[in-house]
């Protein structure tokens, strides 16, 4: 399994002029045939990666290399990349069909070639029949479908997707996740994602990018980042969460909130400050006596799926319990999780010692 | 009760129109029926199918095409570079304020330059080229033509590539165009309503130019607009310069609605 990555960045800086770098040593590798996302808060960086795969843009220092050759100074219209653009893009003296063969014309294909392509591209998006529309007569979630046919009809090794969901509505935008991701197993394109949405990112990806401040925080599979987040911002943004601090006593021992509880985690120093995370919902509430923690009802929000409900404890850290059972507000609630609820984090850990660290320790408890 | 005191307010502008725009109109077509005695005649009009005013008609068309031409040459790729630029809106201020000078005075400091003992004929004779006769020609008709229409032809384009979303230059590139290309397939055809409006801005008043013909062309070039100002000012022949205001009147709806069709078609 030593297959050449698509794409390679090797500490890749983006910077204008003198103002503080948009992307900031940023390395990573992109493997072909998986449905990538670059997840993160406006401003973090994620579209900068996106126009420097896509030529763009070009880095100010390190390299960017495609199947093995460096693509630093090779234009746009020169890569085998292409890209649905956040606002689609879509010309708009053009109709569908010549908009979709647009790049098919560009490289002098034949009439009949470009019919039959654009034709099956249409199809793949569930457009049959729309050649002739003028792009104002679509609709948005249309025009979406056509930017995306414009992209596969060149068979690109690698699509771009810049926020392409973010304009349409609730409903639309969820049914837009499972085509794509249907689109994306169906012709086994790499699809590298821009969103700052994170469940559209959990649902859709093989592999999520967080990045923070032009720093890439942690990359895995969506359950990977989602249990087991490198640090407070990654928690945060990923989900909901229940952050405080604590001390971990020794390996699988850890005390927060003033007790000592079991948990899974280890490769510590002894007595290391930490922060705990632990997800809403694998909180259950139970009587008081029963719980591992002591909470009181402070509010309760009806979500739909479950009840969200917020809770303080006695050192005044908030708890955000995920329930399907209803609490009273004002009351006193037990709080129980199992051990493997617990994840803790160490402050400042890079995510290459997070790694480390997570096989030293693995390796340890198959030893003994 | 609203309808009505709306209606009112109208009142100015259907005044003005009426003045100022219908009635010379009708009085221009009006004058076109008589001769120079004032009897009633279609004479004007045969006149006007004559060699002498068809040779007229040519030459007018043909430097408003040209000058037209040279001055879409030169603006395109000016207000392509302004919207490049950092402070576009300066750039553009500046090309614009020459078009607040007096076309006489522009006309008169060309004279000066292009004139025999002119900055152009001092240059030239440094450069060890020699003096030419620069004023008079046809050259120097169109160059300053174009010199004065350049700012018209400048503005709608500029406003049509500033509106442009670059994104979709993004796209063009992304699917494999080059730079000409993607000029050539989207951003000249999105921009076309700016060159058609520059376009009409330049080429219509090109077709009656009459005071550049005198002062830069030295009458050499006749142009209809030279003709109605002879017939109404020397010759008296109000008739014939009226006939010939009707074909021009003519002339200028016909490529307003050559020009000016489409509207909405794009974007």
């Amino acid at each position: 399994m030593t297959e050449q990555p698509i794409i390679r960045f090797e500490h890749v800086t983006k910077q204008y002029d003198n103002d503080p770098a948009v992307l900031n040593d940023v390395s990573f590798e992109i493997e072909r045939g998986k449905f990538y996302t670059l997840l993160g808060p406006s401003g973090c960086g994620k579209t900068t990666i996106l126009r420097l795969i896509a030529g763009f843009i070009e880095p100010s220092k390190g390299t960017i290399s495609f199947n093995g050759k460096n693509v630093n100074h090779v234009p746009a219209n020169k890569r085998q990349v292409n890209t649905v653009f956040q606002d689609y893009a879509l010309f708009p003296h053009l109709n569908v069909f010549e908009n979709v063969a647009f790049g098919l014309r560009i490289k002098k294909m034949k009439n009949q070639t470009v019919e039959q392509k654009v034709k099956e591209a249409l199809r793949f998006v569930n457009l049959e029949g729309y050649e002739n529309r003028e792009i104002k007569e679509m609709s948005g979630g249309q025009r979406q479908r056509v930017a995306i046919a414009r992209a596969i009809v060149n068979e690109p090794e690698l699509i771009l997707l810049d926020e392409p969901l973010s304009a349409l509505d609730l409903k639309l935008r969820t049914e837009m996740q499972y085509e794509l991701r249907e689109l994306q197993r169906n012709l086994g394109i790499t699809f590298i994602f821009v969103t700052h949405d994170q469940e559209e990112a959990l649902a859709m990806s093989d592999e999520i990018f967080v990045l923070n401040n032009g720093n890439i925080e942690q990359s895995g599979s969506p359950n990977d980042i989602y249990d087991e987040p490198i640090n407070r911002f990654v928690a945060d943004f990923i989900g909901e969460s229940n952050i405080v601090s604590g001390t971990m006593i020794d390996d699988y021992v850890v005390n927060f909130t003033g007790k000592t509880f079991e948990c899974v985690d280890g490769g510590f120093n002894k007595n290391e400050e930490v922060e705990i995370v632990i997800r809403p919902e694998d909180l259950e509430i139970s009587s008081p006596v029963d719980g591992k923690l002591r909470v009181k009802v402070d509010s309760q929000l009806f979500r739909g799926v479950h009840y969200e409900i917020s809770c303080y404890d006695e050192d005044g850290n908030e708890w955000l319990v995920h329930s399907t059972k209803k609490a009273i507000v004002g009351e006193e609630i037990g709080l129980f999780f199992e051990p493997e609820a617990i994840h803790v984090m160490r402050y400042g850990e890079t995510e290459e010692e997070f790694d480390k660290r997570l096989e030293a320790y693995e390796e340890g408890s198959y030893e003994s | 009760m609203k309808a009505k005191s709306r209606n009112y307010y109208l009142i100015p502008y259907i005044l003005w129109i009426a003045l100022f725009v219908i009635t010379p109109i009708l009085l221009v077509v009006y004058y076109s029926f008589f001769n120079i005695e004032g009897e009633f005649t279609f004479e004007n009009y045969q006149k006007f199918f004559t060699p002498v005013y068809l040779k007229m008609t040519f030459s007018s068309f043909w430097y408003a095409f040209l000058i037209t031409f040279f001055t879409f040459i030169i603006a395109y790729p000016t207000a392509y570079l302004l919207t490049k630029t950092k402070h576009k809106q300066l750039w553009l201020l500046l090309i614009i304020v020459p078009s607040w000078i007096n076309l006489l005075l522009k006309a008169y400091a060309f004279i000066g330059i292009f004139g025999t003992y002119g900055a152009a004929n001092n240059f030239l004779e440094v450069m060890g080229v020699g003096g030419k006769q620069i004023l008079f020609t046809d050259f120097s008709f169109v160059f300053v033509s174009v010199y004065i229409f350049l700012p018209f032809m400048i503005l709608p384009i500029f406003n049509a590539l500033d509106k442009l979303n670059p994104s979709l230059v993004d796209a063009a590139k992304d699917l494999g165009a080059s730079g000409w290309t993607t000029f050539k397939r989207v951003t000249f055809p999105l921009t076309l309503d700016g060159v058609k409006a520059g376009c009409q801005i330049v080429f219509i008043p090109a077709l009656s130019l009459f005071m550049l013909t005198r002062l830069i062309a030295g009458n050499r070039v006749i142009t209809l607009g030279t003709a109605i100002e002879q017939h109404f000012l020397v010759t008296q022949d109000w008739g014939m310069g009226a006939t010939i205001a009707v074909f021009l009147i003519i002339a200028m709806v016909i490529i307003m609605l050559i020009t000016g069709k489409r509207k909405g078609g794009v974007m």
